[in-house]
């Protein structure tokens, strides 16, 4: 099974989520951690685990053989990105905006492109005290995460639970973490803010056809306008934990909350429990 | 004309409360909200929208049934592995035209999508840009352009002194959009070991664009050590603490009455507040 955690609002607690889950699980379970917050990510501050092996991660970008190019121009016309400019004498390739999607060097009539590897970022993978540990980081400069994302998740275990960290927001490099995962936990505050952004998230999970609930995070704080949101559109509210100082002490010294607090563990599990009841009642929907 | 952008790398530390407040403190000035994906801001400044406008970007492949004959060159050829079963996935689909380019009978065209909105809004603290992109949408950081370049043409039509921009978490394409040309970064960051690994990734990106950053430690009295650590680590780097706001429930409770939190609370948290912003102009006017 594949949960992924995301928010829409940043800050709200996925970290803090998906390593307790990941670590509360490893007992009972065959359990794979991926960090697929590629921008910012910060599971390894609190799993800290030991790298066995990295690799880069590269996007396939046009190299020009100037012998054979005749500057014709189609390989500018065809490129959607305004990667690659053709110019009397010279092609300029700009490695920054390519998508590698290959046409330019499929379509060249003079076959004078290759593709040279542009490398954007690294995968690192590894354990954590029991759990497999897999996460992405893009170089800083680099603007595409996707690439990324989509690398780390070919790691993803077909056995066993895969828990994936996804980025705060609900364009591309979420919808690329969230998409194919059985269930998606959405982690929030009780806040206008928190709110706000919950809504967005929701809707993103909803176009992806995937099932969802909720963790409530600092509650204490804030309204109960989330509360009443969940409950007018359905969505369950999973989990929740409260706006505590001993809490946020474990969490600004990168300790996980079920390592600072073991009696957490047990919610986690009900947790998970909770969530594998709804993604079998979907199956068996669906079979029906 | 200076343009300050806020930015943390991790989200959650506070960029749009502090934001919130600028609009409150600063004279002369438009805001921008350059978190297209999650925008927040609106929600203090109570906007009224003068001005709605779509954003049309990025193509999505459409393959017409009755010419395709499903041979499966599109299929082979996409890198994205947005066709399947002769239809194309939106959502997977990056609008690079391949297929299009390729199909034997022309079966594939490509069709601009409507991706977002943006506006252009009244607050009682002056205008506002921001926008709104499409659920499960791509291409933020052309949005997030749109929106900085719109704020600027404002600033320049009315003379203003500051474009205030509230930047998304990460330090990916929005990030590097909202950043790039921009006169000052403000960095907000928190004393937790996330927050600063977050803050030493989005401060590298201040400096391969060559952006001038400045740092403020938001709750800072919530871990001591790690804030005494995010110093030291600010000192090395030659980059400088403009503020350190202590942690305050009036900050969340603006937030539920829609408010900035300097027109909520006359406390410690509003006083440096005011002094960051007074050390943000200071620096930009430098």
């Amino acid at each position: 099974m594949i949960i992924s955690v995301a928010s829409g609002k940043g800050g709200t607690g996925k970290t803090l989520v998906a390593t307790s889950l990941a670590l509360s699980l490893k007992e009972r379970d065959n359990v794979q951690l991926l960090d697929c917050d590629v921008e910012e990510p910060n599971d390894h501050v609190f799993m800290k685990p030991t790298i066995t092996h990295s690799e880069a991660v590269s996007i396939p970008v046009p190299s020009v053989d100037e012998e054979k190019c005749t500057h014709c121009g189609k390989c500018g016309e065809v490129c959607a990105y305004n990667a690659i400019a053709v110019t009397r004498q010279k092609v300029l390739v700009f490695p920054d905006l390519c998508h590698g999607c290959g046409a330019c060097s499929y379509l060249c009539p003079e076959r004078a492109i290759s593709e040279a590897a542009n490398e954007i970022g690294v995968i690192e993978t590894g354990n954590a005290d029991g759990v497999e540990f897999i996460h992405g980081k893009l170089d800083i400069g680099q603007a595409m995460a996707p690439p990324i994302i989509r690398q780390v998740k070919e790691h993803a275990s077909h056995e066993g639970t895969v828990i994936i960290d996804v980025s705060p927001g609900t364009s591309c490099p979420v919808v690329e973490a969230v998409k194919d995962s059985d269930f998606c936990l959405l982690v929030t505050e009780p806040t206008p803010f928190g709110l706000n952004d919950l809504v967005l998230a929701v809707e993103t999970v909803k176009e992806l056809h995937i099932p969802c609930g909720i963790v409530l995070n600092r509650v204490g704080v804030g309204d109960r306008k989330v509360e009443e949101y969940c409950q007018k559109e359905n969505i369950p509210i999973l989990l929740t934990i409260p706006l505590d100082t001993e809490i946020a002490g474990f969490y600004s010294r990168g300790v996980p909350l079920v390592e600072g607090l073991p009696q957490w563990k047990s919610s986690f599990l009900e947790l998970f429990d909770k969530i594998g009841e709804i993604v079998n009642e979907r199956s068996s929907d669906t079979e029906r | 004309m200076k343009e300050v952008v806020i930015l943390s790398g991790k989200g959650g530390t506070g960029k749009t409360s502090i934001v919130g407040s600028f609009a409150a403190l600063a004279q002369s000035k438009v805001l921008a909200d350059c978190d297209v994906d999650a925008a927040d801001l609106h929600l203090l400044l109570s906007p009224s929208i003068k001005e709605e406008n779509e954003f049309w970007s990025g193509q999505v492949a459409f393959i017409d049934e009755e010419k395709c004959t499903q041979c499966g060159l599109c299929q082979d050829v996409c890198r994205f592995d947005a066709i399947d079963d002769f239809r194309v996935n939106p959502i997977s689909c990056e609008g690079c035209g391949f297929c299009s380019h390729i199909c034997p009978v022309e079966a594939i065209t490509m069709k601009e999508s409507l991706s977002g909105h943006w506006f252009i809004s009244d607050t009682k603290y002056g205008h506002l840009v921001h926008a709104r992109l499409g659920i499960a949408q791509e291409n933020s950081g052309k949005l997030v352009a749109l929106v900085r370049q719109h704020a600027k043409q404002i600033a320049e039509r009315d003379g203003l002194g500051y474009i205030i921009s509230d930047g998304p978490p990460g330090i990916g394409c929005p990030v590097i959009s909202s950043l790039s040309g921009a006169n000052l970064a403000l960095l907000v960051t928190e004393p937790t070991l996330s927050g600063i690994h977050d803050l030493e990734r989005v401060l590298g990106v201040c400096h391969h664009f060559g952006i001038i950053a400045l740092i403020c430690i938001n709750k800072y009295d919530l871990n001591e050590d790690n804030t005494r650590q995010i110093e030291y680590y600010c000192r090395n780097q030659g980059v400088g603490i403009a503020a350190k706001i202590p942690f305050d429930n009036a900050v969340t409770e603006a937030i539920v009455q829609g408010l900035p939190v300097v027109e909520y609370s006359q406390g410690k948290v509003t006083h440096e507040i005011e002094s960051l912003w007074q050390r943000i102009t200071r620096t930009l006017g430098r």
